[in-house]
């Protein structure tokens, strides 16, 4: 047998996720919790009279405790093997890249576990936002000033 | 109406994540500073704002709003104090999101511990 041959073998064996479905839960659980935010904000803006600006940012807290909550009673992982991107891309991810890391690595101490590896997945994130925020605030200046 | 561009607009944007997931070598951490990037090119081209008029909820729950969140606080800070501003506004805005991450896992940390 060749390592064609054998390349098509492991294809055929591996299990096949069904990708159209895939994309279909990622796109509800996505846009659900899209609706929710909005009713959220609408819930907010309606019975505290605050403006939509500020209940947007009191959204993006409680999605990040949602997420923390969650990440920390070991539901996200075993939700996330299920529901696909819809969890990972609205801020809930972000919360759950922070909170895993400091649950995992806090049995090797307080400094060189938890506080080393806090930012390990979530650092990539800032990282490049930051950087491209920059750079492109950078050209924006120079272009229009 | 808001309510079914929110869904359709942060549905979509899951589903092109996940199409992305599927069909690339990429992992969820590649995602997601894809997506942050790709907030701060839209708010860059001058989208983001009218995302967010259009589809409220539907494009501040992203994760794209961050980046979004960091060029226009830092545009912000050029305005008020100058290339300084660059530097000292950068986090205005996201520090809500940063500092929450940061207060909530550090809380959870103490009093949960990891499943696996």
């Amino acid at each position: 047998m060749n390592i064609e041959e054998y390349k098509k073998l492991v294809k055929n064996m591996s299990p096949q996720e069904n990708r159209l479905k895939n994309i279909l839960v990622a796109f509800f659980v996505g846009g659900l919790i899209g609706f929710l935010g909005q009713f959220f904000i609408y819930f907010l803006t309606e019975s505290f009279g605050i403006s939509i600006v500020e209940a947007s940012r009191w959204l993006c807290l409680l999605l990040i405790l949602i997420g923390t909550i969650f990440t920390a009673l070991g539901f996200f992982d075993t939700w996330f093997s299920k529901l696909k991107c819809g969890l990972i891309i609205p801020t809930t991810g972000f919360a759950h890249s922070v909170a895993s890391c400091a649950l995992d690595f806090k049995k090797e101490g307080l400094i060189t576990g938890l506080g080393a590896n806090f930012f390990r997945l979530a650092g990539s994130v800032i990282l490049y936002g930051i950087i491209s925020a920059f750079f492109l605030c950078v050209i924006r200046v120079m272009l229009i000033g | 109406m808001t309510y079914l561009y929110a869904f359709l607009f942060a549905g979509s944007a899951c589903a092109l994540a996940q199409i992305i997931l599927d069909n690339t070598k990429l992992t969820p951490g590649h995602i997601t500073s894809l997506y942050t990037v790709l907030g701060a090119l839209l708010s860059f081209l001058g989208l983001y704002d009218g995302f967010i008029e259009k589809f409220g909820a539907g494009a501040t729950v992203l994760i794209s709003n961050f980046g979004h969140m960091l060029y226009s606080s830092a545009l912000q800070g050029y305005y008020e104090e100058g290339l300084l501003g660059i530097f000292s506004g950068m986090l205005c805005k996201s520090s809500l999101a940063i500092t929450g991450a940061i207060v909530f896992s550090f809380i959870v940390a103490l009093f949960f511990n990891s499943k696996d």
